[in-house]
């Protein structure tokens, strides 16, 4: 092993990294291009073309882009609640409480991870007929509420906090929700984070469920508006498409960038429990 | 609580405002929702709000809630959705093809029934009869056309001029459009001679080569479709040929949604595309361009497209008839007139091309009266029962021959099979 | 004795709110799927009716959902290898000594924070003939066009190209994590014993993150059932189907034609494809959960 290999071989290995990283960042890099300079400029690129937020202006006057932040915004509030609400509970339950049927009920749970909403918009959409929720941001929120995956995080943060501490909070008169209050969900804070942000992000994305239940503009999240935003069918030109993109991407770009750590880690945590 | 004790109540409320000496508008009677689409790029929407706000400044009882859906398929699935859900819908603008879904679904009601006075039978009868093909069965009128169009031949005079060719005439049939697409198309495939859409609608744009051909694909009924007639394979194999053989189209598809921009970037010296297109590529063209009728092959042709008014059933009598007072506003001559100049659309009927905005726009550019012209080569959009799966197999097999995967004939076979099947039952 | 109940009933309770939830958004639609499958499409005119398994044997005779059904299975073959391995090697990189790295890391990271629609619509501009940038970049190469979007033979691969594009940041994370948990003396010890690179990675590296490879493979192909958002903007499952895969033939099926009882039909065959994957996967996971 010589040095000089090492380097030259080392070389060779930054490079690809870095031009993957390159590939992976210009679609990006272009809707910038794109949605930053007049449509003229679309697809060629000259250094010096003027720049302009005209094409901003436009995607924000065709479409209720406000509204649709508004929902956006809404929707993943709420389903956060939820899922907070909901996957506690269970998730302590799950935890410490040995009752018949646990872990049959577990297993269950389980199930849940596999067959997602997703898979069941047929069916829930009936369901959500059937309830009068079509058309409402609830609508769209409550079958991602008691979630398997956060079920399962939770449990396992909640199993970690030793005995001691909620043998501590009970000799200091508290009950069981009180326990699972003082004890628990404070301890299981950086689980909350990080669940929490990969939540917000997977439902700020998420398009399928929104576009078969929602109708009307006072309902439709971000992503539902930007595809039927693009579906005049011949086309609103680029530039303007490629700033609405960029609109409907920033609010969560820019948080990642400024916390990109967190981010990271977050979907870290959330992975390999 | 009965229709009348809700407008005894709302006469109160309005009266109480109007005697407390409010400066509130006059609290609307009815409430009208509507779904409307909108396939061609623009600030459309914009337009449908200010005809809207206008509609209700005129008629302060009547207040309009009009969503704008997508296109023409999503704004038919919300549609109905929202019935489905129990959620008020009066009226939409909805494919002029959906009638027969739409029947099927049992929702709409005929406007034979909802005409009332002379004069609501007069405007009834004031559409171009060809634009009123897709929405009379069963011996009777369910939609009235709204945002209507046909297709036509795009070209660029720039690009003609400088292939040598006279930038004045288009071609006027089949063999012409070849010859000229030779010439125009660039041997380093910066410029094709002709471009014609198959996604999106490709039944649509193969339709217009049938009728051209002279064979129309379906009976009015709905029932039956003749996609493997020899004359259909022949039109469907011209199509293929000119990329295949003659090298003017690129082979593969050739994309709905970005098929403007290729003209508008002179990519394609011709395209046949959808006059809803017309006022966004006048805007937009940096070169000289021109619009004719498609060219002829045993004859001119191309079916009509687009939206058509519907009202639904559930609605309230109350509901049907302020739905009735919007549509016939919407849809009268001023009104048409005003629409077609700002998106490209038909004027639907022949009084909107009587009047001063209208003639004196065609006047400046004439280009705009092009559809109406081919109206009268103009024939009914391909419309059956089940109709969503019926289009789509039409769909496949001409994508399926235009991208090499299968033979004309035995794409059209196969789709005609499948159509057999799906209408056996309506029969 | 009285110590047990309570805990059996505070359990119930705490479950409860989840267990309604659950039971109403996904057991009782799973359920209803196949029930609801056994039934023919219902209009107004012609209400629904049972017909048994007669939507079975239509699905087995249509020429489309044999061709969805191969297009999905090379949807899963094309994009979970390929994803899990430009994961991998991604997160070597980004865990080594590398300059710039947090921008490396950002640039392949940031595709998992954007929607599949908006990714899409980005991908749109590549794809398209002519005017695209592929095909720009193509020419200025001095190679022919291509209609990437518009081919069959094609189509399917422009999509599963997006789809990795989008994944393989997201499964990186996971790696990374898990290389994060080796502890360095182990290398120590192997440069010691004189292990090349190569060596390190094959013996001791690859093996160690294999409960991560196995968690990654089920995300994956639990995504490839799901990820179908940028059909909906870059091909609509065409041309003549070439790029349709299960779940926009089931959405198709239910909100475009409106026969939700095939569109359930439908639905059984992607639930029994994911029941088989969770039974074989809820043993490994047991195993993992059993491990802490």
């Amino acid at each position: 092993m010589t040095p000089r290999r090492l380097t030259l071989g080392r070389c060779v290995e930054v490079s690809a990294a870095w031009l993957l990283a390159l590939i992976w960042i210009a679609p990006l890099l272009y809707a910038f291009w794109a949605a930053f300079h007049p449509p003229a400029y679309v697809t060629r690129f000259e250094l010096f073309a003027p720049l302009t937020l005209q094409n901003f202006v436009e995607a924000w006057g065709y479409a209720p882009f406000a509204r649709y932040f508004l929902n956006t915004f809404l929707l993943v509030s709420l389903i956060l609640a939820g899922q907070f609400f909901f996957c506690t509970l269970a998730g302590y339950a799950f935890a410490r409480f040995a009752f018949p049927g646990r872990d049959l009920l577990f297993a269950l749970t389980l199930m849940q991870l596999f067959i997602l909403p997703e898979v069941l918009i047929v069916e829930n959409y009936r369901i959500m007929s059937g309830l009068g929720l079509i058309d409402t941001i609830a609508g769209i929120g409550l079958p991602y509420m008691a979630s398997a995956f956060g079920i399962f995080l939770l449990r396992q943060a909640f199993k970690q906090v030793p005995r001691e501490l909620e043998e501590a909070a009970r000799v200091e008169g508290c009950g069981f929700l009180g326990v699972l209050w003082r004890v628990y969900v404070p301890v299981a804070k950086p689980v909350y984070l990080a669940y929490g942000l990969v939540s917000v992000s997977t439902h700020w994305n998420n398009f399928l469920w929104p576009l078969v239940v929602t109708n009307s503009v006072e309902t439709r999240p971000l992503t539902v508006g930007l595809a039927i935003f693009g579906a005049p069918e011949s086309g609103v030109n680029w530039a303007v498409i490629s700033a609405a993109t960029l609109m409907v991407v920033a609010p969560l770009l820019i948080a990642f960038l400024l916390f990109q750590r967190q981010f990271v880690q977050s979907f870290m945590t959330a992975g390999i429990k | 609580m009965t229709t009348r004790t809700k407008n005894l109540i709302g006469g109160l409320a309005l009266s109480t405002a109007l005697a407390g000496g409010a400066a509130l508008p006059a609290a609307a009677e009815v409430e009208l929702t509507m779904f409307y689409p909108i396939a061609v790029g623009g600030a459309l929407t914009e337009v449908v709000d200010g005809l809207v706000e206008d509609f209700e400044a005129e008629h302060p009882d009547i207040s309009v809630n009009a969503i704008y859906a997508g296109n023409y398929d999503d704004t038919r699935v919300r549609a109905l959705a929202a019935l489905n859900a129990g959620e008020p819908a009066q009226l939409s603008v909805l494919f002029s093809i959906d009638l027969f879904e739409l029947l099927e679904q049992d929702i709409i009601v005929p406007f034979d029934s909802l005409v009332e006075t002379d004069e609501d039978r007069e405007w009834l009868d004031s559409f171009y009869p060809g634009l009123m093909a897709n929405g009379v069965t069963e011996g009777q009128t369910w939609g009235i056309p709204f945002q209507r169009s046909t297709i036509v031949l795009y070209w660029n005079k720039d690009a003609f001029a400088e292939a040598g060719l006279d930038p004045e005439t288009p071609p006027a049939n089949w063999d012409e459009m070849v010859e000229m697409g030779q010439a125009l198309t660039k041997d380093d495939g910066s410029q094709w001679g002709v471009m014609v859409p198959s996604t999106g609608y490709p039944y649509w744009m193969f339709q217009a080569f049938a009728l051209q051909n002279g064979i129309e694909l379906m009976n009015e009924a709905g029932t039956e479709t003749y996609f493997d007639d020899p004359a259909a394979v022949e039109a469907l194999e011209y199509w293929v040929s000119l990329s295949a053989e003659h090298g003017i189209m690129p082979s593969g598809t050739v994309e709905w949604g970005t098929l403007r921009q290729n003209f508008l970037e002179g990519q394609t010296a011709m395209m046949w595309h959808t006059t809803g297109n017309l006022t966004a590529v006048r805007n937009q063209a940096e070169f000289d361009f021109g619009v004719a009728l498609l060219p002829a092959k045993e004859r001119y042709g191309s079916p009509t497209g687009g939206g058509n008014f519907y009202v639904f059933k559930d609605a309230s009598e109350e509901e049907q008839k302020a739905a009735m007072t919007f549509i016939k506003w919407m849809t009268a001559p001023e009104r048409a007139a005003a629409w077609s100049i700002e998106t490209g659309y038909m004027g639907v009927s022949p009084a909107a091309y009587e009047t001063d905005e209208l003639k004196a726009y065609i006047e400046d550019f004439p280009a705009a009266a092009v559809a109406r012209d081919q109206l009268e080569h103009g024939a009914a959009e391909l419309s059956t029962y089940e109709g969503g799966r019926v289009r789509e197999a039409l769909n496949n097999a001409v994508q399926s021959a235009l991208t090499g995967s299968a033979e004309p004939a035995d794409a059209l076979a196969e789709s005609q099979a499948t159509a057999e099947r799906l209408l056996r039952m309506y029969r | 004795m009285p110590r047990l109940k309570t805990t059996t009933l505070y359990g119930w309770l705490l479950f409860a709110p989840a267990g309604v939830m659950l039971t109403l958004f996904a057991f009782s639609p799973t359920i209803a799927t196949f029930w609801q499958s056994l039934f023919s499409r219902g209009t107004a005119r012609r209400p629904s009716q049972f017909i048994g398994l007669d939507n079975y044997e239509a699905m087995l005779a249509d020429p489309i959902f044999w061709q969805v059904a191969k297009n999905s299975l090379w949807y899963a073959v094309g994009t979970i290898p390929t994803s899990i391995a430009i994961a991998l090697g991604m997160a070597l990189w980004v865990n080594s000594k590398l300059p710039a790295r947090t921008l490396v890391r950002m640039a392949y990271f940031t595709p998992t924070i954007l929607p599949m629609i908006a990714a899409a619509n980005i991908w749109l501009f590549f794809y398209t003939p002519n005017i695209g940038l592929l095909d720009q970049m193509g020419r200025a190469l001095g190679l022919g066009g291509h209609n990437w979007l518009g081919d069959p033979s094609t189509a399917l691969g422009a999509i599963i190209v997006t789809t990795v594009w989008k994944e393989a940041g997201f499964f990186m994370i996971f790696y990374l994590a898990a290389l994060q948990t080796i502890p360095p003396d182990l290398k120590d010890a192997a440069a010691i014993e004189g292990a090349g690179r190569w060596t390190w990675f094959r013996r001791v590296v690859f093996p160690l993150l294999m409960p991560t490879t196995l968690f990654v493979l089920v995300n994956a192909m639990i995504n490839s059932v799901k990820l179908i958002d940028h059909l909906f903007i870059l091909t609509k499952g065409g041309p003549s189907n070439a790029s349709k895969l299960l779940l926009y033939y089931v959405y198709e099926t239910a909100f475009s034609y409106f026969d939700q009882p095939y569109a359930a039909t439908l639905t059984v065959v992607i639930l029994l494809t994911l029941g088989l994957l969770a039974v074989v996967q809820v043993r490994g996971l047991d195993r993992r959960i059993h491990y802490r």
